[in-house]
């Protein structure tokens, strides 16, 4: 069986790419004329990768273009803001528009920290296939262990969907200037604009229940989506295109909210009455937002409920640094917990849940990946003897370990 | 519409109850495919509809429909149905450069100014649903639905103001045109946690003494399944002969056309 497979390696590794293409040209409709998106399986919703292959998975395939993304950050923003900048990289890469706010950095700042894209990968994932499936019949008549498994499918660590979707980034290096500089970026510092806030007459905005950051955030927002014409009720003559928006830290107190400093905040419906707005302004037209809030710091946990009900998906980072749970052994192999809060409806009556909702994730040295979160097999000296004590025990041990990963890790469950 | 949703409350598109004020309410799930039951019910029912609709776009709600057998875009057409798309309408007015006091609609005008309550609102329900009165082709007796009133709390009207809304709107729907009511408020806290969020406890409190039948959809209470979405809770309130409330509940699994409702345990994933 090895033996043709050797003898005519190369040509089967034409074929084989041969097939792939064909095979993209059929699925590759009219439908898809934008880069970088794809209609989703379950809804045929138009839908963009987050950045973050794993993430995509997680969320149901991806991020449907017109809906929100609410990332609740860990208690430094240091997972959450890597996010965000896989997020925008995301867009860089496929040549969408970026928009980004922040009352912290300037947002030429966050953009030259976005990580490198992987690029060789994708052009040429294929051949490298083909060649690792040739070099595989030397390596099993060699040796063969546990032969019994080698039918059964690898087991995936990352969560991944089997369709390429999204690209990969190192997060140890950043982004080249020039692939940087060739995507068109539009900024929002809230501290340049708060000049030009106070000369406006208070009496517009006295009235509204928006503050004036949010209040001028939203209109420079809509002020972008009209003026490139990503509203789809105008008609356009150049090809369509896709606005990614990130708005970083909002709530904070930097965006002049008390949302993180009082239990019983004066301008509570500021924030909620902005996001009904920017609802309101991603659904009429071709753009996807992702919003990153310290909920940590909010008080008052209605509030943040109400928040992600706004939001169309929801998750939360729970990072391990400084909490007790780092010593935890369960949590040795992870940097922290994510929480999918809430997954969108969207033209249909069911949403794609999940299978399992334990998730952690964790930084790689230059890859962030979630996965399921599991027990790691118990190799101490203690645990094994007292396994060989109880033949029971031992199996019951076995088939936990080396059931199939689509089962639920947890043992606990039932 | 789901068939085994009209048995267990007894109804069906060509018999219903006139006059019931329905609450449908959530706590930590989704309870919005119950709206769009009723929405379909009530179509296929040839009532005069008018739709709040705030959460969602007009054509999220039409795609649905779609897959339960109505057309939205027709029934719209033809009048039946008047449909008030609250994202689009509150966006004129939260962003600058609002058109002329003249071409203003007053039906968020509690976004202008917060103090001025659900006026307008009722300004506008009451407009579309006595409209059918004079117009041409005649309707059933109007049906008011609204998706998820507790987002106007996110949006800073007081809660005095929607009980008060709610109260116009029955007197006028339920008992003058005897027609029906179907309101969705989402709550946000645990029910142990009395104290946490004020707001939209006390709306549910207060609604739930006004309606005539309540759905609840809560989360399973051993926790989150992907074979069962949830159960509901049912809840008639007999206001008349003083018998007492009759409960029931059921878990239930939602479907890309329908969903199904079967009592405790005994989902076919668990049998």
């Amino acid at each position: 069986m090895a033996a043709p497979i050797r003898s005519m390696g190369k040509p089967t590794g034409d074929r084989l790419s041969c097939n792939t293409t064909s095979f993209q040209k059929r699925s590759r409709s009219k439908l898809v004329s934008i880069p970088g998106t794809r209609p989703s399986v379950q809804n045929g919703q138009l839908i963009v990768s987050t950045g973050v292959t794993s993430l995509d998975y997680v969320i149901g395939g991806g991020l449907a273009v017109g809906t929100l993304l609410l990332i609740e950050e860990d208690c430094y923003d240091s997972y959450s803001r890597m996010l965000f900048k896989y997020f925008l990289a995301e867009g860089v890469v496929c040549g969408h528009e970026l928009y980004v706010a922040s009352a912290q950095d300037l947002p030429d700042d966050i953009l030259q920290e976005l990580p490198s894209p992987i690029l060789d990968d994708v052009a040429s994932p294929k051949p490298v296939e083909s060649q690792t499936k040739s070099c595989d019949p030397d390596s099993q008549d060699a040796m063969k262990i546990a032969w019994r498994y080698q039918n059964m499918p690898k087991v995936q660590m990352a969560l991944a969907s089997s369709s390429r979707f999204g690209h990969y980034y190192d997060v140890s290096k950043t982004m080249d200037p020039e692939i940087r500089q060739a995507a068109k970026c539009h900024g929002f510092y809230l501290p340049e604009h708060s000049s030009t806030l106070t000369s406006l007459s208070p009496s517009a905005t006295g009235q509204s229940p928006m503050s004036e950051a949010y209040s001028s955030l939203l209109n420079h927002i809509q002020e972008v989506i009209h003026r490139e014409g990503f509203d789809g009720s105008v008609p356009q003559t150049k090809s369509r295109n896709i606005l990614r928006i990130g708005l970083h830290s909002l709530g904070s107190a930097l965006w002049g909210d008390d949302l993180c400093c009082s239990d019983n905040p004066d301008n509570g419906h500021a924030l909620t009455t902005f996001l009904y707005g920017l609802r309101a302004l991603l659904r009429s037209s071709l753009s996807v937002a992702m919003v990153t809030m310290p909920s940590h710091l909010i008080q008052n946990r209605s509030l943040m409920t109400r928040v992600t009900r706004l939001c169309d998906t929801a998750i939360a980072l729970e990072s391990f640094r400084g909490s007790d749970k780092e010593t935890i052994p369960l949590y040795k192999d992870y940097h922290g917990l994510l929480n999918v809060r809430q997954v969108p409806y969207l033209n249909c009556l069911v949403s794609d849940l999940p299978d399992n909702k334990d998730l952690a994730f964790k930084l790689k040295r230059k890859q962030f990946t979630i996965e399921r979160l599991h027990l790691p097999p118990d190799l101490s000296e203690t645990v094994s003897r007292v396994a060989h004590g109880g033949l029971a025990g031992a199996a019951v041990l076995g088939s936990s370990g080396c059931g199939s990963g689509t089962a639920s890790n947890k043992h606990l469950d039932f | 519409m789901f068939s085994e949703l009209n048995s267990i409350l007894n109804t069906s598109p060509e018999s219903f109850k006139q006059g019931e004020f329905i609450l449908v309410s959530d706590r930590q799930n989704d309870a919005s495919f119950l709206i769009h039951h009723f929405l379909s019910f009530y179509l296929r029912a040839g009532c005069k509809v008018c739709f709040l609709g705030f959460v969602q776009s007009f054509s999220h709600y039409s795609a649905v429909s779609q897959r339960l057998g109505v057309s939205l875009t027709q029934a719209r057409e033809k009048g039946q149905l008047v449909f008030l798309e609250g994202l689009k309408e509150s966006l004129v007015v939260l962003l600058r450069g609002e058109p002329e006091v003249s071409k203003r609609s007053p039906s968020v005008d509690f976004l202008r100014d917060p103090g001025s309550g659900l006026r307008g609102l009722y300004n506008f329900v009451q407009s579309s649903v006595r409209g059918s009165e004079g117009g041409g082709a005649d309707w059933g007796p109007p049906v008011l639905l609204v998706d998820d009133l507790s987002v106007l709390l996110s949006l800073g009207v007081s809660v005095v103001d929607m009980l008060d809304f709610s109260h116009y709107c029955r007197a006028t729907v339920c008992s003058e045109l005897q027609g029906g009511m179907v309101m969705l408020v989402r709550c946000e806290a645990e029910e142990e946690e009395e104290d946490s969020d004020e707001d939209s406890e006390r709306l549910l409190r207060g609604l739930t003494h006004q309606c005539s039948l309540t759905l609840q959809v809560q989360g399973l209470p051993t926790g989150y399944c992907r074979d069962i979405h949830g159960q509901v809770e049912v809840c008639w309130r007999s206001r008349c002969d003083g018998l007492q409330n009759q409960k029931k509940l059921f878990q239930y699994k939602v479907y890309d056309k329908g969903t199904s409702f079967f009592a405790r345990g005994t989902s076919s994933a668990v049998l």
